[in-house]
């Protein structure tokens, strides 16, 4: 089986579901002829020509309101964001418009749509180039919400997202874009939306998290004692979540710690915690702990490293989650 | 009904010094006399040498991604100086650094932003500017609100607002035109037409053959000059401003210009550009006319160039200097500038470093005993 890295799977799910599926239309800015700034979609116009391969005019909100329009008019459009930073314009197409036809029109429109964007920090890039939003859309109903850690998730989950007839935002980790390769079955197969990952099993603690702190998570967990058995669990769909894994291994640990990029306060880590009090309540050993990013405005770079989860906080807060 | 035109206009090119260095004398009247052209041009040579050296920075680890403004310096300079400096307020995008420049910006402080730190956008009080904008085409709407406050509080003063060609197509640019139109503000809209919005080229990008046919729409005075031509982009910017400072609203100018590095360091524009058209711009670069304009006016020679490089490198040595002398922030600037007053829940996380409760509050570990739980 062919060893793979985020970028090159994703690319490989486009191409495949493009053949596969006529209706599926790539677009955003410099996905075409320079196949994305990540190169993602290289390659792709070249094999399926400027009509279904479409660098758009630079204009978020324009890229999707036009899909949304494709979308009704059964296509399956898969726009590009070009940075997390970058769904500021489009906000409004999004939220106000893609997540809520579905109920607006109690069926009769729906919108049949992922958004690709590239998500998060850790990469030296310049302001609004390394946030992480996951939350801010799944706090908006009506959208699907998943940010795949591995090439072999990020390939099953894109291709159930654009089969999914829903609108979705698949949020790509930037730091994993090419940080390693795995295998990467060559042929079709799915990973449901809305199914978490036991990473690692153990019996002491569950750390929950999803994206590029994975890789910070499994890093802290070489830092800690061997007899600490951790069981980390990637969230992979963000919304709606996999509560169930969640629940079934804190009722086991009875401690956890919850692991984000983006800010503390109304992140995913609230919620979770939130989960975890009503379903665990007396199974809990301790508080659930957070480790995430700070209430302010993502740092550039030369300060990136002190506001992201990085693995030395994540011990601590294991620590004294067992400790407690 | 018979059928009637009820709206014709046509957008006006102006063009004063050739790519040759040929100057149109006529249209030259009162725009840059000859000493003010070689002050602007050795300018022109610092700030080519600035931007190549801070591409190798990029280069060499020293400095993270940088968009390089190459071949746009006429376009930055001559704008920039008909602006009064001190006066004038300017709304930059990142590829007008010697327009800042001009305006008192310290050179470092670009350095610094591209490094990473904030503090390179700690604009002074007395330098009038916006620090470069990342997101595209957001800041002409910043620029039209702050011409409508000297508006409202009747300052002779104006802006100008740097933007692509790119920077057309997002919402925001309509929306800052018709506001800056229908308010008559005081702001001239310079639109850097660079040909190229990333991998996009112009006739992709739009399928208007002007940008400056876009000020129509919005009753606004639209016109396009070479943008590497000092005098054709000092004059309309002058003229605009102008206008505008006696009220007579803002203006649209399309500059003609060509980006002739990669986007950012991030990008390899031999993917998607031709090197042929590359190559037919690098021959319409400014410092080319420029320096042939001195030259026959004995102005400039070999000698002087010399000279004037080795003054840039110089300069340009004292500002890596000074960029890279500055020590890393504290981790505590991550929170102190989110509010004037920090609020307690955030204050904790800075004294703290941490966002886990027991990381915070170490007191509450321990406490265990008279709860305990079994699983």
């Amino acid at each position: 089986m062919p060893e793979l890295n985020l970028v090159q799977a994703i690319n490989q799910a486009l191409a495949q579901e493009m053949e596969r599926d006529e209706r599926v239309v790539v677009l955003g800015e410099d996905v075409g002829l320079n196949g994305g700034v990540f190169r993602v979609t290289e390659g792709l116009q070249a094999k399926f020509g400027r009509e279904r391969v479409v660098d758009t005019p630079l204009a978020e909100s324009g890229i999707i309101g036009a899909s949304i329009g494709l979308a009704m008019a059964d296509m399956r459009p898969v726009p590009e964001i070009q940075f997390e930073g970058f769904l500021g314009p489009a906000y409004d197409q999004l939220v106000n418009h893609a997540a809520r036809f579905r109920t607006r029109t109690r069926g009769a429109i729906t919108i049949p749509m992922t958004v690709r964007v590239p998500v998060g920090g850790g990469i030296h890039a310049p302001e609004l180039h390394s946030d992480s939003p996951e939350a801010i859309y799944s706090h908006s109903p009506g959208l699907k919400v998943l940010m795949p850690s591995t090439p072999y998730d990020a390939k099953g989950m894109l291709l159930a997202a654009i089969r999914d007839p829903d609108p979705c935002i698949f949020f790509e980790p930037k730091r994993v874009y090419r940080s390693f390769k795995e295998e990467v079955p060559e042929g079709d197969y799915e990973v449901p939306i809305g199914q978490a990952k036991v990473v690692s099993e153990g019996d002491d603690i569950t750390v929950v998290t999803w994206g590029a702190p994975v890789f910070q998570c499994l890093a802290a967990m070489d830092e800690l004692p061997d007899d600490v058995s951790v069981e980390l669990i990637d969230l992979r769909t963000i919304y709606p979540m996999d509560t169930d894994t969640i629940i079934e291994s804190v009722r086991k640990t009875g401690r956890c710690v919850v692991v984000h990029e983006a800010p503390r306060t109304a992140g995913m880590g609230a919620e979770i915690a939130t989960v975890i009090q009503e379903a665990c309540f007396l199974h809990l050993e301790a508080p659930v702990q957070r480790v995430t990013g700070f209430d302010t405005v993502m740092p550039y770079y030369k300060l990136e490293l002190d506001y992201l989860p990085e693995s030395p906080r994540i011990v601590q807060a294991v620590r004294e989650c067992l400790a407690y | 009904m018979p059928k009637k035109t009820v709206y014709k206009a046509t957008i006006e090119h102006l063009q004063i010094l050739n790519e040759d260095g040929k100057l149109d004398a006529s249209l030259a009247k009162n725009t840059l006399t000859d000493e003010e052209v070689a002050f602007l041009f050795e300018q022109m040579v610092i700030w080519r040498h600035f931007d190549e050296v801070a591409f190798k920075l990029q280069r060499s680890g020293r400095m993270g991604t940088y968009p390089q403004n190459k071949g746009q310096e006429a376009a930055a300079l001559g704008s920039g100086f008909a602006a009064k400096k001190g006066t004038d307020f300017l709304v930059p995008c990142y590829r007008e650094n010697a327009a800042l420049f001009l305006h008192g910006l310290a050179p470092h402080m670009i350095l610094l932003h591209w490094m990473g730190d904030e503090r390179g956008n700690q604009i002074p009080d007395n330098v009038n500017c916006t620090p470069i904008s990342i997101p595209i085409g957001t800041q002409m709407l910043h620029a039209t609100g702050i011409a409508w406050a000297y508006k409202i509080r009747k300052e002779p003063r104006c802006v100008v607002t740097y933007f692509g060609d790119g920077a057309t197509s997002e919402g925001d640019f309509h929306e800052a035109m018709n506001f800056a139109s229908t308010l008559e503000v005081p702001c001239v809209f310079f639109c850097q037409n660079n040909q190229w919005a990333i991998s996009v080229p112009r006739e992709v990008q739009m399928a208007s053959e002007t940008v400056a046919q876009k000020a129509l729409a919005y009753g606004m005075p639209g016109m396009q000059v070479d943008g590497n031509d000092m005098f054709a982009v000092f004059k309309a910017t002058r003229d605009a401003l102008d206008r505008a400072r006696k009220g007579g609203g803002p203006t649209f100018i399309e500059a003609v210009t060509y980006r002739l590095a990669d986007h950012t360091t991030a990008d390899d524009a031999k993917r998607y550009r031709d090197v042929k058209e590359v190559e037919a711009w690098t021959k319409k670069d400014p410092i080319i006319r420029h320096r042939k304009f001195l030259e026959s006016k004995g102005l400039w020679s070999d000698k002087k160039h010399a000279e004037v490089e080795a003054k840039a490198k110089k300069i340009v040595d004292e500002i890596i200097k000074t960029a890279e002398g500055i020590e890393k922030p504290s981790p505590a600037d991550i929170f102190n500038y989110t509010f004037a007053e920090i609020p307690e829940q955030l204050r904790v996380q800075r004294d703290t470093m941490r966002t886990n409760s027991l990381g915070q509050d170490p007191s509450q570990t321990g406490l265990k005993t008279e709860h305990a739980h079994t699983r």
